[in-house]
């Protein structure tokens, strides 16, 4: 649910890291939070347990300067990925306006990940919205791991088992060195703006 | 799904805020919707990271929504956080917005409470008008 102030010219989404756990969703945001300016971004806050695994959420605030006018605000969220978690990633999916789902390349975690996509999807489905229709970026995390020790899979497999049916835009990424990192905000923020920008010329019309 | 708010809606919440500020001695007043968005604040907090406290407060009505549930109820209405000094207090209004209170102990918990029924219709009045317009389909 795009956020629009009028009064203020600006609007606010909402946009949520989606993944099975130690996917790098958190690392992602925390890549973020390290490489920004002050003046854009908030504090980030995290609610995690003591092993660092994400209990409730991760929330970054950016401020991403202006689109036709309007003050682009955007608030980006992890989930917990693990599984017995599903009630909390239905509470922060509220209102979410954009998705990037972040995918693990590591091959022991071929099967969570199909499983993550799979519980989004279900997740979108209870409040109406569907995963084909919503703003959603793929992002396949830890290609820094080629070449080493840990088995991980090649891309077209990734696209295979994430991507073959909803065909979105898919980034390779190393959250942990920032490789990608913002090049999938760039690209989930884009989908977003393009589809508020689409709500808002359709309210335009109605109204007159 | 959308939330449009004009600049008359605005004017109009800013003033019901204001009025609660200045009756109940409150430091700061906050209208945020259950997904963690500001929609609009009042009052004297500066230092106040209003986005995560947004973010924070939705979160926490949430949980503990889920704690009502399950002891049979549907949610909890208001939740109320005391410190040392600082205190919060939040308010559910309908089914889309929380009212969050900041107060110190320049006032009380029952001056507080009082002025929040007080307005507490008010807004809700000029919110279900918001949140009726959201209901044309866009998409």
């Amino acid at each position: 649910m795009p956020f629009i102030n009028f009064s203020k010219d600006e609007i606010q989404c909402k946009i949520v890291y989606y993944g099975a756990g130690f996917c790098g969703k958190t690392t992602n945001l925390q890549y973020i939070f390290s490489t920004t300016m002050e003046d854009i971004k908030g504090k980030m806050v995290s609610i995690d347990t003591k092993g660092d695994r994400t209990l409730f959420f991760d929330f970054l605030s950016l401020n991403l300067g202006k689109i036709r006018g309007f003050d682009i605000r955007v608030q980006l969220y992890t989930v917990p990925g693990q599984v017995h978690y599903d009630a909390t990633r239905k509470l922060v999916l509220k209102g979410v306006d954009g998705v990037v789902f972040v995918g693990d390349s590591l091959k022991v975690q071929r099967k969570k990940n199909i499983e993550s996509l799979i519980n989004l999807a279900k997740n979108l489905a209870e409040k109406g919205i569907s995963i084909r229709t919503i703003p959603l970026v793929i992002q396949y995390n830890k290609r820094d791991l080629d070449g080493t020790d840990s088995e991980i899979l090649p891309i077209d497999v990734l696209e295979k088992d994430l991507n073959s049916m909803l065909k979105v835009p898919t980034i390779p990424a190393s959250a942990l060195k920032g490789m990608g990192v913002f090049e999938t905000l760039r690209e989930i923020t884009k989908l977003v703006v393009k589809d508020v920008s689409r709500k808002i010329m359709l309210l335009d019309k109605q109204a007159k | 799904m959308n939330i449009v708010i004009t600049q008359r809606d605005l004017e109009k919440i800013d003033f019901c805020l204001n009025k609660m500020v200045s009756s109940s001695l409150a430091q700061s007043v906050l209208l945020i919707d259950r997904s963690g968005q500001l929609i609009a604040h009042h009052g004297n907090a500066p230092a106040i990271d209003m986005s995560s406290l947004s973010a924070l407060t939705a979160a926490n009505f949430g949980a503990t929504a889920e704690i009502a549930k399950i002891l049979g109820e549907e949610e909890f209405t208001l939740l109320f956080h005391k410190g040392r000094s600082e205190n919060v207090y939040f308010s559910a209004i309908g089914e889309h917005v929380i009212l969050v209170t900041l107060f110190d102990d320049r006032t009380s918990l029952g001056v507080i409470r009082l002025q929040i029924n007080k307005i507490i219709d008010e807004l809700s009045k000029i919110l279900s008008t918001i949140f009726e317009k959201k209901k044309v389909p866009i998409i």
